[in-house]
């Protein structure tokens, strides 16, 4: 892929932090939410300016990486074929705290892997959750910087976390490669590495001892 | 520039069990602070509406009533209501009667608080959780905006022309937006004209500086005169005589809040590095010296315009006679600096012009 679209759905705080990083490295950067362009436009105007504001269905087909920044909740809103042959990246946490109690999330395994059966045609990788959204900007460094962190992710097919990996890199973290989406229960909510805000070598050390 | 504090009542470690104390007296000494924060000159207190052990402050306008009676000057307020699990209709009548028994000093603030201890206390499903907010919102403006409301929804019943009293003398509550940073709610209260208070409670604060912008200019959009577009800042702050003991002592609290909170929701409290960053500069937590801290407060002012900043200052068992230090410091000493240089910066703009 020589120079990926990316397209954000959810304009919220991780919407418009991660909007605002991928304009700073260089991408085309399309943002939708569940409303009407118009109504984001504004807002994108101040918080990411250079991020198109587009319909959701405009941004899916426009975009070769899609980021999922949206309340968990909405998840089941999404039309599965659309994102068909999509890389298409979880940043989404189930927080039963504002999310709400859903039983399809109870189990052991990852929420992303609920969210990839969903989006059953899409090339899904799990990635930017666990950091805080006001740490995406704060902590992002130029590659080679020694207080660089790290970012970890994980998604069954091997070209889509490439893809993935080559964007966080660019946006400013190192990347650990977690390996297969099962691998996403590893750095989730409660696990060390949740929020943890470390470099690429704890990280990797982190999953190690996890895995 | 007004300066506050605000709290949800932080509970005091029981020195004969060495386990939390009581609820009870943690509410008290709420009524001690509000009454010194008064006497020290501050501007502002909050009372956040909190559902658990720690930090008790269930039902705001008792404390700020009984408060209204030993009090002069400060405004009293809520920091914030949860809103989607009250009725608009009891919570307006609560503010109303302590705008009276205050004599004109009651504010409410209206978010969808940070926990969500209140959804199953009140009988709500967090599966509503925009809409509840939504609709609530909706009806308590309308009823700050005509004492016979008739309005219909979904979460209570209808109202027919219903009498909602009594009435504040200066006419309406000032009602505040809070928002922990989603930009949507900037646009929503800039549009709707209401003064809009955002929780800094991480990370770099001036990262809000473009979301204030975006406010003001969603409020210019719907011919909201610039003038009633106010911005208050609500953050984790604490001062001590000494900058470096008082960043040490308010990690131990501060991190101790972080810990229960981490445990609950399932994250790493941050590590003292990352505290360390924060508590300087541009940094979200306000803990140090008297100086550094009023330099800190003008200069957030200048980036976010905001006329208010408060702080939260008792949290993590915090001792009550350190939590009382520094409400005094920060009216004796802070306030007077931040005055002094605001005043500068103005006589100096005049010049220049
Ligand atoms: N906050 C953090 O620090 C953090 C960090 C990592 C991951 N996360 C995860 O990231 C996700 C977003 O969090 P946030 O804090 O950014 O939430 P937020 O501020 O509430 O923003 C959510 C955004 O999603 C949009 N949205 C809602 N339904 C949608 C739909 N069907 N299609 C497209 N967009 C939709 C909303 O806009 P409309 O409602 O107007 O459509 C809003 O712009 C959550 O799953 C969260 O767990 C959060």
């Amino acid at each position: 892929m020589s120079e990926p679209i990316i397209g954000i759905l959810g304009a919220g705080r991780v919407g418009t932090a991660l909007a605002r990083l991928a304009v700073k490295a260089g991408y085309d950067v399309r943002v939708a939410t569940a409303k009407p362009p118009a109504e984001i436009a504004l807002l994108m105007e101040f918080t990411a300016p250079g991020a198109k504001a587009e319909t959701a269905a405009d941004l899916i087909t426009a975009s070769d990486i899609i980021i999922l920044a949206l309340p968990l909740r909405k998840y089941r809103d999404l039309d599965p074929a659309l994102f068909k042959g999509k890389i298409v990246v979880d940043a989404m946490n189930y927080w039963p705290q504002t999310d709400g109690h859903l039983p399809e999330f109870d189990g052991a395994e990852s929420s992303s892997e609920v969210v990839q059966r969903h989006l059953a045609g899409a090339h899904l990788v799990r990635g930017f959750n666990h950091m805080g959204y006001h740490e995406f900007e704060q902590d992002a460094r130029p590659e080679g910087a020694t207080d660089r962190r790290a970012m970890t992710m994980a998604g069954d097919d091997p070209a889509a976390r490439q893809a993935v990996g080559d964007v966080i890199r660019r946006l400013g973290f190192d990347v650990v490669d977690a390996g297969p989406l099962a691998s996403a229960r590893h750095f989730g909510i409660g696990t060390p590495i949740f929020g943890a805000g470390i470099s690429a070598s704890d990280l990797g050390d982190l999953l190690k001892a996890v895995a | 520039m007004e300066l506050g504090v605000y709290s949800f009542g932080d509970v005091q470690i029981d020195p004969a069990t060495g386990g939390l104390g009581s609820t009870a007296q943690a509410t008290r000494n709420l009524l001690e602070a509000i009454q010194l924060a008064d006497q020290v000159g501050l501007d502002y207190f909050g009372i956040g509406e909190h559902h658990t052990h720690e930090m008790p402050a269930s039902a705001a306008t008792v404390i700020l009533g009984a408060a209204a009676s030993t009090t002069k000057k400060i405004k009293l307020g809520s920091a914030v209501t949860v809103l989607s699990t009250d009725d608009p209709v009891r919570v307006y009548q609560q503010f109303a009667t302590l705008d009276a028994v205050s004599n004109g000093r009651a504010e409410i603030t209206a978010g969808r608080g940070s926990s969500t201890e209140s959804f199953p206390l009140f009988g709500h499903s967090l599966r509503d959780y925009d809409e509840l907010y939504a609709e609530k919102l909706d009806l308590l403006l309308q009823i700050n905006d005509n004492p016979r409301v008739t309005w219909e929804g979904r979460f209570r019943a209808a109202l027919d022309d219903a009498l909602v009293v009594p009435r504040p003398d200066e006419g309406k509550l000032p009602i505040w937006l809070a928002t922990g940073g989603n930009p949507q709610s900037s646009v929503r209260a800039g549009m709707l004209g209401l003064p809009i208070s955002y929780a800094i409670i991480g990370g770099q604060a001036d990262r809000f500086a473009p979301l204030a912008e975006l406010y003001r200019k969603a409020g210019a959009h719907s011919g909201i005169a610039a003038n009633q577009l106010k911005v208050s800042v609500a953050s984790p702050g604490y001062i001590g005589a000494d900058s470096q003991q008082a960043k040490d002592f308010f990690w131990t609290h501060w991190h101790r809040t972080m810990e229960q909170l981490g445990k609950i929701r399932g994250f790493a409290p941050p590590p003292r590095w990352s505290y360390d960053r924060e508590v300087e500069g541009t940094g979200a937590l306000f803990a140090g010296g008297p100086e550094e801290i009023a330099e800190r407060i003008v200069k957030l002012h200048g980036a976010l315009g905001d006329m208010r900043q408060f702080f939260q200052m008792d949290v993590g068992q915090m001792p009550h006679k350190d939590f009382l230090r520094s409400i005094e410091l920060l009216g004796t000493r802070v306030k007077p600096l931040v005055d002094a240089e605001l005043a500068g910066q103005e006589k100096k703009e005049n010049i220049n012009v």
